[in-house]
């Protein structure tokens, strides 16, 4: 009974961070998909919902639970405002051309770093969990003395973790069921597949590209809220996301929204289990180069299709 | 008089004025120049690259962290002097640069690009996981006394500036060069059309490879130059930051021009300098200079004038 708990517990820690990774990675899949645009601040606008919830929770006061509803509500809309003014002050004006928006990017990403740092300052803070209950594991085995389960034996989650997993699910749920049977998820799909005939047939193009880079961000955002009670908000915390959802993003093939979130489960689950047994460090710059030579040997990702 | 000749006046005129300067400059601005010139070195081997090429790579601070590296730890465990080190470190960044050519020119666009930003972060994490020996974000201090070539003490200012300076001709005459021979034209060819470049004959993998084989040894000469003449090695010139500098470097100053790089990297350098009396924040400078680039002046400061006024500038 040393291995298989310890694995029981990694596989809970890996599907935390696949949860959060699956928002995510969605946002800047979303993104590219239907704006064929790289968005290299997506990992600041991650960051940006962390704050803002640092920010919403601390002046609610009182019972946490108050303060990370508001916060839920609040962070993921102001991003998401953030992320729209991007759209029509750089993005527009270039004419979505991909060097100038991945270069218009890491400005925003710039802006957006120091913005944060001289705003809510270079320390990390945490945000009180809306509840937490300690949940001690079950775990069976077969021994000396026929079947047996141990309960409690040391090893626990909390609720707050389980909710999260839960809480992505659903998000999850209602972003396929708005993507496929809503009329703004038609327009969004009608977009991507031919930007020139959407045109034709009316669809304001230029509006969805908004609707759709502030979508984006707002999921960041949302992701972001749901994890910062279990890590600290700062204003670094951008990047780690930011190469994850890149390296999910291409796994599942660039713009496939299916793939992207059976990549982030993929990747998130692996790389808390690996970084478990593992040496951290080591067991990203192995994940790192897998995913550099997946994109160098398998251009279109895992579960992509090949261009004609 | 050919343009040819008007370029190699310029690119004379220039290096000439910097040797006066040498001696005509207060201590801090001279100190200021050094510096400038070792970052636009590494701004010149990226302009090679992306402004000729036209391949936008986000993983060039591992060329300028392999030849930091090579040179310092040849230095620090391997006891070698100055010239070897810097020889290893210029092998260790083509060596590399090769590696990461091979399998990096088999994607394009946006690929490339994420590619050549994991193959960085990859190397960034390498540093760190090996800090044992790289001593990690903290890095490790040059010898005062090891940093010498003969009797030549490169901590002394003005030795200290003329050795970047013949850093920088070096690569600012390799490159001038090169875009004066059939090279460069088919470099800018792959850029402007890849497609009719290849329907003309030429081999334009063979083309790329050797742009980013060279593009990352200039790099890597430049890496090695700082850690020399500064005496300080880190993980931090291997980070992500890194990469995005001669990006900003050579945007600013002008993609596709031989003296662009060493514009840009002025103007930035004494832009966060002077404005960090008003505000510490030179990211948000760097982050608006960014935007405002992208909107307004996308061909970059001499890549304006030679749009608007000079049209013979190489």
């Amino acid at each position: 009974m040393e291995f298989g708990p310890h694995l029981l517990l990694a596989v809970l820690e890996g599907a935390v961070g696949a949860a959060v990774l699956a928002l995510t990675a969605l946002g800047l899949s979303l993104v590219f998909g239907v704006m064929r645009v790289v968005n290299v601040a997506h990992g600041e606008f991650f960051m940006l919902g962390a704050v803002i919830a640092w920010f919403v929770a601390t002046s609610f006061g009182g019972q946490p639970a108050v303060g990370f509803v508001a916060a839920l509500a609040v962070a993921p809309l102001i991003a998401g405002l953030v992320a729209v003014l991007v759209d029509r002050l750089i993005l527009k004006p270039v004419k979505y051309d991909p060097e100038a928006t991945i270069v218009g990017t890491i400005g925003v990403l710039y802006i957006l770093q120091q913005t944060a740092l001289m705003t809510y300052g270079p320390e990390a803070r945490p945000v009180e969990p809306p509840f937490s209950h300690r949940i001690a594991l079950p775990w069976f085995e077969w021994g000396e003395n026929g079947f047996a389960m141990f309960y409690p034996w040391g090893l626990s989650t909390n609720s707050y973790k389980l909710f999260v997993i839960a809480a992505a699910i659903v998000i999850l749920l209602v972003f396929w069921l708005v993507m496929t049977r809503s009329r703004a998820g038609l327009l969004m799909r009608a977009t991507q597949l031919d930007r020139e005939t959407a045109l034709a047939f009316g669809i304001p193009v230029s509006r969805v590209y908004s609707v759709v880079f502030g979508l984006g961000a707002g999921l960041a955002a949302l992701a972001a809220v749901l994890i910062v009670p279990i890590q600290q908000a700062h204003y670094l915390m951008g990047h780690d996301p930011l190469l994850l959802s890149f390296i999910v993003v291409i796994i599942g093939g660039l713009g496939s929204i299916r793939g992207t979130v059976l990549a982030a489960v993929l990747i998130g689950m692996s790389d808390g289990i690996i970084s478990v047994f593992l040496s951290p460090t080591l067991s990203k710059i192995i994940a790192t180069l897998l995913v550099a030579l997946v994109l160098v040997f398998r251009p279109q990702g895992l579960f992509g299709k090949k261009p004609a | 008089m050919s343009s040819g000749a008007r370029s190699t006046l310029l690119h004379l005129g220039l290096i000439a004025l910097l040797f006066v300067l040498a001696f005509a400059l207060p201590s801090y601005h001279q100190g200021n120049l050094a510096r400038i010139m070792v970052l636009a070195t590494y701004a010149i081997g990226y302009n090679v690259l992306f402004g000729y090429a036209g391949l936008l790579s986000l993983g060039h601070a591992m060329f300028f962290g392999a030849g930091m590296y090579g040179l310092g730890l040849a230095m620090q465990y391997g006891g070698l002097g100055v010239i070897p080190a810097f020889a290893v470190g210029l092998i260790c960044a083509a060596v590399l640069s090769t590696v990461v050519a091979l399998l990096a020119l088999r994607t394009i666009g946006v690929a490339f690009m994420i590619v050549t930003l994991m193959f960085a972060q990859a190397g960034y994490l390498t540093v760190l996981y090996f800090g044992a020996w790289t001593r990690g974000d903290e890095g490790f201090v040059i010898a005062q006394s090891a940093r010498a070539i003969g009797g030549l003490d490169l901590t002394d200012p003005t030795t200290r500036y003329l050795a970047a300076l013949v850093l920088f001709s070096a690569a600012l005459l390799i490159t001038a060069r090169m875009m004066q021979v059939s090279f460069g034209s088919v470099l800018i060819g792959v850029r402007e059309n890849e497609e009719r470049t290849r329907m003309l004959g030429y081999d334009v993998f063979r083309h790329k490879l050797a742009a980013v084989v060279i593009s990352g040894t200039i790099s890597g000469a430049a890496g090695a130059g700082y850690a020399v003449l500064f005496g300080y090695v880190g993980a931090t010139f291997t980070s992500v930051q890194y990469s995005i500098f001669p990006l900003l470097w050579v945007l600013l100053g002008g993609a596709g021009t031989t003296i662009g790089p060493l514009v840009g990297t002025l103007f930035m350098f004494y832009l966060i300098d002077y404005s960090s009396g008003l505000t510490n924040a030179y990211m948000l400078i760097a982050g608006v200079v960014l935007v405002l680039l992208t909107l307004f002046a996308r061909a970059g400061l001499v890549g304006e004038i030679r749009k608007r006024w000079v049209a013979w500038l190489p």
